[in-house]
């Protein structure tokens, strides 16, 4: 059941730790984004497989803007 | 020989060599720790050549820097214009968004009263007292705006206090913040609110200010500019002067307010056991207002099915984004998927309102 991984904050993403077709556990490190000159990393929410990267290192996201998903 | 008399290495008093050693550790904390630099670095060196003798620089009516503090700080121009600038800043989304962070805002002012009446305790005058205990509130402009109208003598020393205060939040704020609450309070996730529309954020400015200044007229000064700053953004018409105040304007005054506020610390007004009291004070301040912003938020859990992490209660110290931030940071470091930034800025955004209101009801009554 894929699951999408939404932006908790507007920010500026700084880097991208995973690639479409990673496996990856329950809170394992995704991304990182800077907001307020402060970095936050991007937990996944659950256990599964990559199957979108929807953001590179730069983009600049809203809240709520969707950043992968996790199948 | 008169020449002699005007060579300053001669006229130097011991005080003025200690206001010098103060001098060089703020530039050496703001250029090297980056303590508030914007600040620190400007009047580092106000105290500086305040105390270099014979300068003239701060005669009144005839020297430089007395002209920039005269016009700038006693005519009560620079810190509303710096209002303005903040306004400009301000996004209140997170604050529209759910209303009820502005009592965590309002709470995080307790340390401001309690030091206000712990000052008059130990001796200060009511005057001096107010100028005291807003630095509580965290908020440069408005603990300058205050007591350059009901305590010049002590400005200078509530200045640097504020702003070496506001610094160290990072370092002030945790510790309180963990004392007073449990691990599953701080991994509280919040829900997301509702969305905030744009004509929501445009009504803002115009309806706070009407509110506010029909309540406290004496904080219509700061308030009426920090709106003004923030319709200029909301209305998205105004990109040339929003951009001014943001950026060119704020940059300005701030370089004036920095040199003006040092220079009134001349080892006269700035080396007296009173200072060390304000310093203590204002610790005071600040770690009393920590703690009443997170018990506030922890008393209106009791009420409300939609808990509040009471984490972002410290947020109401207005040092913005600083005290936001470390909400933040304490939120994630107690669960990973805790992401509190902007509910944080809520009660940062309304304490910064609190403090000017707090400054307002000050001046109304004591002036």
């Amino acid at each position: 059941m894929a699951e999408e991984v939404l932006a908790p904050l507007a920010g500026t993403v700084l880097s991208v730790a995973v690639t479409v077709g990673a496996t990856v556990e329950e809170d394992d490190e995704l991304l990182v984004l800077e907001a307020m000159k402060m970095e936050t990393v991007i937990y996944a929410p659950s256990e599964g497989e990559v199957t979108a990267v929807l953001v590179k290192a730069g983009d600049q996201v809203e809240e709520d803007d969707p950043l992968a998903t996790i199948d | 020989m008169a020449f002699l008399d005007q060579l300053g290495i001669l006229s130097v008093t011991p005080g003025a060599v200690v206001m010098w050693v103060i001098s060089l550790t703020l530039i050496y904390l703001a250029i090297s720790k980056q303590y508030e630099p914007l600040l620190l670095l400007p009047i580092g060196f106000g105290i500086l050549i305040a105390n270099l003798p014979l300068t003239g620089l701060m005669t009144p009516g005839e020297g430089l820097i007395w002209r920039f503090y005269h016009y700038g700080v006693e005519w009560e121009v620079i810190p509303p214009l710096i209002f303005l600038g903040l306004g400009a800043h301000t996004d209140f989304g997170p604050l529209l968004s759910q209303p009820r962070l502005i009592f965590l805002g309002a709470a995080a002012q307790g340390g401001v009263y309690v030091t206000f009446f712990a000052a008059h305790a130990f001796g200060f005058t009511l005057q001096e007292s107010a100028s005291i205990g807003i630095i509580g509130g965290a908020d440069g402009p408005t603990a300058i705006f205050l007591a350059a109208q009901l305590a010049p003598h002590l400005l200078g020393a509530c200045a640097v206090a504020a702003y070496s205060y506001m610094a160290l939040v990072p370092i002030i704020q945790p510790p309180i913040m963990r004392l007073l609450t449990t691990k599953e309070e701080r991994a509280i996730r919040m829900k997301k609110a509702r969305k905030v529309g744009a004509r929501e954020k445009l009504v803002f400015p115009i309806a706070a200010t009407m509110v506010i200044v029909l309540l406290v007229p004496a904080s219509a000064p700061l308030i009426a500019m920090f709106m003004l700053g923030n319709l200029f953004r909301e209305s998205k018409v105004v990109d040339r002067l929003t951009d001014t105040a943001q950026n060119a304007l704020m940059n300005i005054v701030t370089m004036f307010l920095g040199i003006s506020v040092g220079a009134t610390m001349s080892a006269a007004t700035f080396l007296r056991t009173d200072v060390l009291f304000i310093f203590a004070l204002g610790l005071v301040a600040f770690a009393v207002s920590t703690a009443s912003g997170v018990l506030l938020a922890k008393l209106m859990n009791l009420f409300t099915a939609d808990k509040i992490n009471p984490l972002i209660g410290a947020a109401g110290v207005s040092a913005v984004p600083m005290a936001a931030r470390v909400a933040h940071k304490m939120g994630a470091e107690a669960n990973k998927k805790n992401y509190l930034l902007m509910f944080a800025m809520g009660p940062n955004l309304s304490g910064v309102i609190g403090t000017v209101i707090a400054a307002g009801i000050f001046l109304t009554m004591l002036q």
